[in-house]
């Protein structure tokens, strides 16, 4: 069933049960909110969105109204507006004035609401709103005073992601957003996945920033090599200004060597050793009869299973991700063949993920014995703010290809920046170098897409193999349940924590309120694209991958390959109790 | 001899008025009397609702109050012997069955009693609350079964022919919400009494509770039959510990007797109760508040519709109402339709019970019409105000509602004759206020309640009131400015435009209440900077 309403003198049709907020936007009309967050349950906090409707009272907020035949709603109607900006004079009133200073300064979503409705006084009074700046956690940093209790990490956390680590607590002038006990983040079950500094429309969610290490890193002599995830190449460019989705790798590459990395390696070359490894791994695990949970590659993923389903780690993949396998191979292999001692070597990631930042503090990564196999992370963001710290506007770049002998990927190692890319990239895999069968047909789209879950059922060595591929944790919550409770027979689940996969990881670029959804839907795109534009699409056909293996490692599976690529997973006790 | 029963009110009220120490004392005496012989007994009940004059005994037809431990034993004493102590008495029933009360007034020619008509508190006082047999001597249950007789859209139309309206708050006629639950799809559905009672001023919840909780509960048998639910909830604040346990108790008691489980009185409908325990937050008598409390999460509302007759407790459909609402409905049956509608407004059938504290010489909990003028309520039922000071205003319906000034003695107290003076019925509390009092400072008092117990979600609410207070607060303090006032009428403007709930759409009513009727006093405060009650300390350190 349609209904008709008129929005702003606007008709609008829309199905029964879309709210006035939607359908206003179908209208072309974008009504402001701070709270409402698409894909995140509407909760109606902010009341910023607030519409009049003839013959209605009061004012209520359009993010939680019903859409309603013959509806007459205005907008921006003088009444509306006076209430919407008395509203954010008093989201002003608790909010410390040193935008100049905050991360989220030119970005910041109230900060540009304030600027869009004029306004220009208000009372600043302070009051004693709970101070707290918690960078106890390796991933992400929370200022509380920045917090305008717009609950989207709150729904974003507990409902999407199903961890659940903030709440609000109190009533009146204390209320807060906050952590079980007040624990700092570090001492909460937290993931690291980072989605609430996605969502966070103020500066009181953020990445931990390392790109002051990394500057010291690359003034301090030391050999400094860096790796590039494949999701950074079609995400970076808006930080630019460029649209979502736009390729920008040659480009990327050069403004990294720009910024003086001896060497810009790509990720992907880890990615296509992870599938070797868990290739085999899936083979092993079919052999038994028992179902593999990949993929390692997703750290806020390995984090949850340890936290939420330690039951289940004998069945995850203990592959090591590859930001971590090409941390092990550079301060192993790279240095031998570059003649540079690891201790001498700093590895910098460039990822679209702020658990990687946590992942690479693992002690236990710690292959070569030199330390951190990976020494700093940095996001999309920031290694777009570095670039911008040092003047390098990367759409003007001149386009520069990776550097060997790890610059050399397949499209199968790019497409692991997408939720169900690992899944096609271990499929092509598996199904030619362990069942010995060409493939006439290397695309599983089956497996693509946006849906939480995508499954397929495909025949290797006879046998028939079904896999399903999950993206955010909530997703991944429901397959498990259902796993443990027999109801659902897979042999290969494949979860990735962020909406979308890394392109929609916890440390990309934040997209614009227009394209939320539309902005991580055109980055896989890209991943997918870029995949088809390249001469090498599975992974054993990498030719780099293949020389390592016979100059180093020996075969998939080996002792070498054991003690360089595969970790050894353990059940975290969330808060400790 | 003849076999007495002492009544002694041992609700919240009167134990906190030292109803305890009366009832040894009596217990004392009548065992030193060797009443037990004679079969007489003492019997702890529930609140008359007569505050003011606790602890409240009564015996032979005589009340006595402010009963004091040595008063009772000579009351006790008397009246085994057939005697009344006149001197003592309060009043007296029209049944007397002591000598010497001849000079006793008559408790139907006490105006706090005589413009009283008591539907929800038929038993509070009378009978003891702890025993289901004494209830059902007093006539309880059989609205119930009178109810599983009818088919449930017939039990609805029967309340919707009365026109029973919500006692809780807005009014909300109770039929409609018992027709949305009933006629949401079939499957799993709840029905939850409202006992979280949380305004400053109102208690009549928890004394229906503490002295009749079967009349509640068999309301919400009642309405659970009517929507179709199968179980249901009693949502108590745990500041509320008799009440809590009286209704636990009653539940029980219920179940024993198959007025709860399977198969209720043969009818086939299955029904049980459980009682939950709040943990005191104002918001969580917001009805979607309160579901969220039960489902074991942050008390906190959320954007209706959906309302809970079709997405509520768990997502299933729900019907909540309040403990008074649910308390009258077992007389809509046991006594008829016609006898509920007889008194009340042409809107508004039935009776309301109202809870007048303040300045006031009688305090308590009474039960009248709807439609009874608030000169009656202060002057008649509430005896005046004490003191020889003047009546300066009621605030109507707690911090969600209005001061009333003079000019509104003569107003009906009925839901729209409040709303139009700017207050609300809300739960019924009526603070008095005499002229000693700064409706300043009055103001300031229930915007501070509702501004603590904002649960913090919405912007409005949460930094509104604050901004509100701020303003009244340097009003207070003789630093206003003089666009205050316009100001405040502003931000409540808006304040009650967008707030996401009750509470915040109703927290900025006492003040500007309080502007509409005594802008004068207000500028008063801005311009002359003097506070003409001497209440507000006018930049005095504090």
């Amino acid at each position: 069933m349609n209904v008709t309403l008129s929005i702003d003198g606007k008709k609008v049709t829309v199905p029964e049960g879309t709210t006035v907020l939607e359908a206003a936007q179908q209208a072309g009309i974008f009504v402001p909110t701070l709270c409402h967050y698409e894909g995140l349950p509407p909760q109606s906090e902010c009341r910023l969105c607030i519409v009049e409707i003839k013959g209605g009272r009061g004012l209520p907020a359009s993010c939680t109204l019903p859409a309603k035949e013959g509806m007459e709603v205005a907008t921006c109607s003088e009444r509306v507006l006076e209430a919407r900006k008395f509203l954010l004079q008093l989201l002003l009133c608790a909010h410390p004035a040193d935008c100049k200073t905050c991360e989220k300064h030119g970005r910041c979503e109230l900060q540009k609401l304030l600027s869009d409705y004029g306004v220009r006084d208000y009372e600043n009074p302070m009051r004693a709103r709970k101070q707290l700046v918690d960078k106890s956690s390796k991933a992400i940093e929370r200022d509380l005073v920045k917090c305008v209790l717009c609950g989207r990490c709150v729904r974003m956390c507990r409902d999407v992601q199903t961890v659940g680590v903030y709440s609000f607590a109190c009533r009146g002038l204390d209320s807060a957003v906050t952590t079980a006990f007040d624990k700092p983040i570090a001492e909460t079950p937290c993931v690291s996945c980072g989605q609430c500094t996605i969502v966070c429309p103020t500066g009181a969610l953020s990445e931990k920033e390392s790109i002051d290490d990394v500057w010291t890193a690359l003034q301090s002599g030391k050999h400094v090599v860096c790796q590039v995830a494949p999701s950074v190449r079609v995400s970076i460019g808006e930080m630019f200004g460029l649209p979502p989705g736009t390729i920008v790798t040659g480009q990327l590459v050069a403004a990294l060597h720009r910024l003086g990395f001896a060497k810009v390696f790509d990720t992907d070359f880890g990615a296509d050793l992870t599938i070797m490894e868990e290739g085999k791994e899936l083979l092993e695990k079919l052999k038994e009869g028992k179902p593999l949970l990949s993929t390692s590659c997703c750290p806020a993923w390995i984090n949850f299973v340890e936290r939420f389903y330690p039951e289940l780690i004998p069945q995850l993949s203990t592959t090591k991700s590859p930001q971590q396998m090409f941390g092990a191979i550079a301060k192993t292999y790279y240095a031998q063949k570059a003649g540079v001692k690891p201790e001498d070597m700093a590895v910098i990631s460039i990822m679209p993920c702020t658990a990687k930042k946590m992942e690479a503090a693992r002690p236990e990564m710690n292959a070569s014995g030199a330390g951190r196999d990976v020494d700093f992370v940095l996001t999309t963001r920031e290694a777009a703010r570095m670039m911008m710290q040092a003047g390098i506007h990367l759409p003007s770049m001149q386009p520069e290809g990776f550097d060997e002998p790890l610059g050399e990927a397949s499209g199968a190692g790019v497409i692991f920046g997408t939720t169900g890319g690992v899944t096609e990239a271990a499929l092509r895999t598996a199904s030619e170098v362990y069942a010995g069968k060409k493939l006439d047909k290397i695309e599983f789209k089956q497996v693509r897409g946006f849906d939480t879950l995508r499954e397929a059922t495909v025949e290797i060595n006879g046998r028939k193999v079904k896999v399903a591929a999950v993206h955010t944790l909530g997703a991944a919550r429901r397959i498990l349940d259902e796993m443990k409770e027999g109801k659902a027979p897979y042999d290969f689940v494949e979860v990735m924590a962020c909406r979308g996969g890394c392109v929609g990881g916890g440390g990309q670029p934040i997209p614009s309120r227009e394209k939320r959804i539309e902005a991580i839907k055109a980055r896989q795109r890209a991943i997918y694209a870029v995949d088809a534009s390249l001469p090498v699409r599975k992974s054993h056909e990498n030719p780099a991958i293949k020389k390592l293996y016979k100059e180093f490692l020996g075969e998939p599976g080996s002792e070498k390959s054991k003690k360089l690529l595969h970790t050894k997973l353990s059940p975290s006790k969330g808060y400790g109790v | 001899m003849t076999a007495l029963v002492f009544r002694i009110g041992v609700g919240t009220c009167g134990l906190s008025a030292g109803a305890a120490e009366v009832r040894r004392a009596l217990e004392e005496t009548l065992a030193a009397e060797g009443a037990a012989k004679s079969g007489s007994t003492v019997k702890g009940v529930g609140c008359l609702g007569l505050c003011f004059a606790e602890p409240l005994v009564e015996v032979g037809g005589v009340l006595y109050g402010r009963v004091k431990p040595e008063d009772a034993r000579l009351i006790a004493k008397a009246a085994l012997e057939g005697e009344a102590v006149a001197a003592k008495a309060l009043a007296k029933r029209d049944k007397c069955v002591l000598k010497g009360a001849e000079k006793v007034p008559p408790l139907s020619s006490q105006p706090f009693w005589a413009l009283q008509f008591r539907d929800a508190f038929e038993n509070c006082g009378v009978v003891d609350p702890k025993s289901i047999d004494d209830c059902i001597a007093a006539g309880g249950y059989e609205g119930l079964r009178k109810a599983l007789k009818l088919k449930p859209a017939e039990v609805v139309a029967q309340v919707k022919a009365v026109g029973l309206r919500g006692r809780g708050g807005a009014g909300f006629p109770t039929a409609i919400k018992w027709e949305l639950c009933a006629k949401a799809p079939a499957g799993e559905k709840f029905a939850i009494c409202n006992a979280d009672e949380g305004d400053p001023g109102a208690f009549m919840n928890r004394a229906n509770l503490e002295g009749d909780p079967h009349k509640v509960l068999e309301g919400l048998i009642i309405a659970g039959y009517a929507c179709g639910a199968g179980k249901g909830f009693v949502y108590v604040r745990a500041e509320k510990p008799l009440a809590a346990q009286s209704v636990k108790t009653a539940v029980e008691q219920a179940q024993a007797k198959g007025f709860l489980g399977k198969n209720i009185l043969g009818s086939g409908f299955d029904f049980d109760v459980e009682v939950r325990l709040g943990a005191g937050a104002f918001v969580c008598g917001e009805e979607t508040a309160l579901i969220a409390s039960i489902e074991g999460k942050r008390g906190m509302p959320r954007a209706r519709p959906p309302y809970p007759a079709e997405h509520g407790l768990w997502g299933k459909p729900t019907n909540i109402n309040n403990v008074e609402t649910l308390a009258h409905v077992p007389n809509i049956f046991r006594r008829g339709a016609e006898w509920f509608a007889a008194r009340g407004t042409a809107k508004s059938k039935g009776t309301k019970v109202f809870c007048m504290t303040g300045k006031i010489s009688n305090t308590g909990a009474f039960e009248v019409p709807i439609g009874i003028t608030l000169r009656d309520m202060v002057f008649k039922i509430g005896g005046g105000i004490p003191d020889g000071r003047k009546f300066k205003a009621a605030q109507s319906g707690g911090p969600s509602g209005g001061c009333l000034p003079e000019s509104c003695l003569d107003l009906q107290m009925d839901y729209e004759s409040l709303s139009e003076a700017g207050a609300i019925m809300g739960s019924g509390g009526l603070v008095i206020l005499d002229d000693s009092t700064c409706m300043v400072d009055v103001a300031r008092y229930f915007l501070t309640f509702t501004q603590s117990e904002s649960c913090g979600l919405c912007t409005p609410c949460r930094e509104g009131t604050v901004r509100m207070l701020d303003v009244i607060n340097r009003i207070a303090d003789g630093k206003g400015k003089a666009s205050d006032v316009e100001e405040l009428q502003r931000m409540g403007r808006i304040i009650r435009d967008t707030s996401l709930c009750g509470l915040g759409q109703t927290a900025p009513n006492p003040v500007l209440s309080t502007i509409r009727y005594f802008r004068a006093e207000y500028g008063e405060h801005v311009k002359g900077k003097k506070c003409p009650a001497g209440v507000c300390r006018m930049g005095a350190k504090k």
